[in-house]
């Protein structure tokens, strides 16, 4: 394990201790919660599937498992009242840390690198950027290495966009942003893990402080090998199915452990899993989600599965709302 | 229009404090120093295209050649968004873009041309176009780096770029976007603090930076995958920038190098180097991979038959994939007309230009007939390697009585039959291996209606197969 680890783990003590002052803000207001958390893959392919007017390529559709897993996922908290998205996304990747989306407003044209003939999208989206200094400050404390991103030229990364648009077409409500820290490529997979259980618990109890009711999104798919060709229409369906069956093996098991609340096993297999799998949680999203949400242990709803070009990803709710008594 | 070629190859880090704040920190400094020389360099040389390849811009399908004309943005880096904001506006050589990519695919590439308003140029291009052309002189080409892409792939990927170099006669730069050890401080520094990550990655740069000196750039290329595990972060996959350089170069190994500039940035390998195609007299190399000229991947993944299962490594470029023969070879042609040709639907596509037969007086001259089916391009008896060049088991007869069979289909669209053939020469790809399997099918068919025969051992095939028959039949009446 690497030095910088032991000296971010002796900070996180140093702060369990100081955090005895009571701080006056917290006990002024209701306490926050997490409503839901969420599994929100972000593959541009859903949104150019879905024809939105933001988009500058048209589709005949395609993908309708996993955008009617969208579908579902929306009319299911469609009713639960949230102040706050915050998404945490394995496309801004960051080497130097953790950083946070830090102005107001962005807006621009968001092409993405990989599959420009897919998605040209014209995005304006609004931070709650208190709450994300917040969680920030408190990571800082923590140890953690964190940046605000205040460029205002930077262009959000189409994991976001994808995610915020299949989550909340309307984009009626403040986001915030948390990079992908790629502490899995420098380090491991369990200093990933380390360092993302920090940062959810981190997440969780800001939350709590602000007062804000929020629902937290892991924008990642499962297994993660794609093709390497695209068939000529790219949304011909009859050209999609999962990578390999070993793939599907892995996607399954952690369905299982996602419908039968059994996160702590996720947390466990994780490092297997992003080896086996080439998962997309070794950008730290679930990881971060499950701590966040405290590990819950009681079933998850899996509103939809699909593959897109091979890669494997599920639609997931932990209904938090529903579980009140359990969780904190 | 006199033959094109590379004169010159420069190695330039990516990370944007050269362009942005190179006063910040010495090393910065001279890295930018290094820049400015090499621009100087290029200024003055015959350049007339600059060809980029980055390792920040990471592509999954193939690969993607920017073909914008005039691509126009405001850059801003993932990491480091707090030094500032980068405007470009460049000047990309699309034709040169779309025949690159014409070349690709001939040579059995995936690859397409990326031409969209407000496509992300990655940082990597953004610096290197902005330093080392910064008045937009020189038309210029960027490439992405596949992230599942091997060796073969993207060397192949430099020859199909060299094709086109050649054929339209260009003085191009061969540039390549990368850090050496690429692993950065994961925190915040002091710009002051500045230094290379760890001495281990030091000692491998400094390595790498001696072979440099050398000039012997296909031996950085040969340990591209030491490298990667030695100094390199995981997911960038490999150490693929010196296999495409050194392709770019023909894989030499005597050029005349010299390392402009080696500093830290955040921690990563920064170095500028000029590589110059004048021969500096030591070109020893010692081959531990092919050289290839054709890339059979595996392209059929989109088939839902194809059921097999995925190994898989630790590392994505080294996942085991189920070889094709569907798909596997070069690009394929419908084959041409002209007086007396004979072409059939039975027969497989031709490889070039050109027909099955031709039929002059009473004679007929067919094409070189290997054991491809016509339908599936699938090789009977297995092809003779994967997409990497390394050798498969195949079954020499039951090649030998394809190439039968297809003889037989292209004499039958012409009316004749196999009974007047006259002559054949065959070409096998390894005459100890294969000589007795092939003539023993040859006993039980041609050598029972008797043409003469000459067997030729040689190199190579265009297709991964072993056997291929010459023929020559006569029309008797
Ligand atoms: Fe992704």
């Amino acid at each position: 394990m690497s030095l910088s680890l032991g000296v971010f783990n002796s900070k996180i003590i140093a702060l369990a201790e100081s955090d005895k002052d009571p701080n006056p803000l917290r006990h002024d207001m209701a306490k926050g919660k997490i409503v839901a958390g969420c599994i929100a893959p972000h593959p541009p392919h859903l949104v150019y599937a879905e024809n939105p007017d933001q988009n500058e390529p048209t589709s005949e559709g395609g993908w309708e498992q996993l955008r009617w897993g969208y579908e579902r996922l929306r009319e299911s908290l469609s009713e639960i009242e949230h102040d706050v998205i915050v998404i945490l996304s394995p496309h801004w990747q960051t080497y130097v840390g953790t950083h946070f989306l830090g102005l107001e407003n962005f807006q621009s044209l968001s092409v993405d690198p990989v599959f420009p003939n897919l998605f040209r999208y014209h995005y304006d989206l609004n931070i709650d950027v208190e709450l994300a200094k917040q969680i920030h400050d408190n990571a800082e404390k923590a140890g953690l290495a964190v940046k605000m991103m205040e460029n205002p030229d930077f262009r959000v990364d189409y994991g976001t966009i994808t995610t915020g648009h299949l989550f909340n077409p309307k984009w009626d409500k403040p986001l915030v942003v948390i990079s992908s820290n790629r502490s899995t490529d420098y380090y491991s997979a369990e200093v990933m893990q380390e360092m993302m259980i920090e940062l959810g618990r981190i997440t969780r109890e800001t939350i709590e402080e602000s007062g804000k009711k929020a629902v937290i999104l892991a924008s990642n798919s499962l297994s993660h090998r794609h093709f390497t060709t695209e068939s000529e229409i790219p949304e011909d369906m009859s050209k999609e199915h999962i990578a390999s069956h070993a793939m599907h093996l892995w996607d399954m098991r952690i369905i299982d452990y996602i419908r039968s609340g059994q996160t702590q096993r996720i947390l466990d297999e994780m490092p297997e899993f992003i080896e086996q799998a080439i998962a997309e949680s070794d950008g730290g999203g679930l990881s971060w989600l499950i701590s966040a949400l405290d590990t819950p242990d009681y079933p998850a709803i899996l509103h939809g599965y699909g593959t897109i070009i091979g890669t494997g990803n599920a639609v997931v709710e932990w209904p938090c709302y529903k579980h009140e008594e359990g969780s904190q | 229009m006199s033959d094109g070629e590379i004169i010159g190859s420069y190695i330039v880090p990516v990370h944007p404090h050269t362009y942005l704040v190179p006063e910040k920190n010495p090393g910065w400094t001279k890295l930018r120093e290094a820049f400015d020389e090499a621009a100087l360099r290029i200024k003055n040389s015959e350049a007339d295209l600059l060809i980029i390849y980055s390792t920040t811009w990471p592509s999954i399908i193939g690969h993607q050649i920017q073909a914008d004309p005039n691509p126009e943005w405001v850059m801003v880096d993932h990491d480091f968004h707090d030094l500032g904001s980068i405007p470009y506006s460049f000047n990309i050589d699309s034709e040169f873009a779309n025949a690159w990519n014409e070349a690709n695919h001939m040579r059995g590439l995936k690859s397409r041309t990326i031409n969209y308003y407000g496509f992300p140029i990655d940082v990597g291009s953004v610096v290197a176009l902005k330093l080392l052309n910064p008045d937009n002189a020189i038309p210029a080409v960027i490439v992405s780096s596949n992230v599942y892409a091997n060796r073969s792939e993207t060397s192949v990927m430099a020859k199909a770029c060299l094709d086109v170099v050649r054929n339209t006669g260009r003085k191009a730069i061969a540039i390549t976007a990368m850090s050496l050890s690429n692993r950065m401080f994961t925190e915040n520094i002091d710009p002051a603090d500045d230094k290379i990550h760890s001495l281990k990655d030091d000692e491998w740069n400094c390595k790498i930076l001696e072979l440099m000196e050398k000039g012997r750039l296909e031996d950085v290329g040969q340990l591209s995958r030491t490298i990667q595990k030695q100094i390199r972060v995981r997911k960038v996959v490999a150490f693929k920038p010196m296999w495409w350089l050194s392709a770019m170069n023909d894989n030499r190994n005597d050029l005349t190098g010299e390392v402009l500039a080696y500093e830290a940035i955040h921690g990563a390998g920064a170095a500028v180097i000029h590589l110059d195609p004048a021969s500096c007299g030591t070109g020893d190399k010692e081959y531990d991979e092919d050289d290839v000229e054709y890339f059979y991947g595996d392209r059929s993944v989109l088939d839902s038959n194809d059921s097999e299962t995925t190994t898989i490594d630790e590392e994505v470029e080294e996942i085991d994939e189920t070889i094709s023969t569907e798909e596997n070879g070069p690009a394929l042609w419908e084959p041409t007309t002209a007086d007396g040709s004979v072409n059939s639907d039975s027969a497989p596509k031709p490889v070039g230009a050109y027909p099955h037969a031709r039929r002059v007086g009473d004679l007929l001259y067919l094409s070189g007939v290997g054991p491809r089916q016509a339908l599936t391009n699938s090789i009977p008896g297995g092809p003779i390697h994967d997409e990497d060049g390394e050798p498969l088991d195949y079954d020499i007869k039951a090649q030998t009585q394809a190439v039968i069979d297809n003889i037989a289909s292209i004499l039958e669209e012409a009316g004749s039959s196999l009974d007047q053939i006259i002559d054949v020469t065959t070409f096998l790809v390894d005459m100890k291996r294969d000589f007795q399997g092939y003539n023993e099918v040859w006993a039980e068919t041609l050598g029972k209606i008797g043409p003469t025969r000459t067997t030729l051992a040689i190199r190579a095939l265009p297709t991964p197969i072993a056997v291929e028959m010459k023929v020559i039949a006569q029309f008797f009446d």
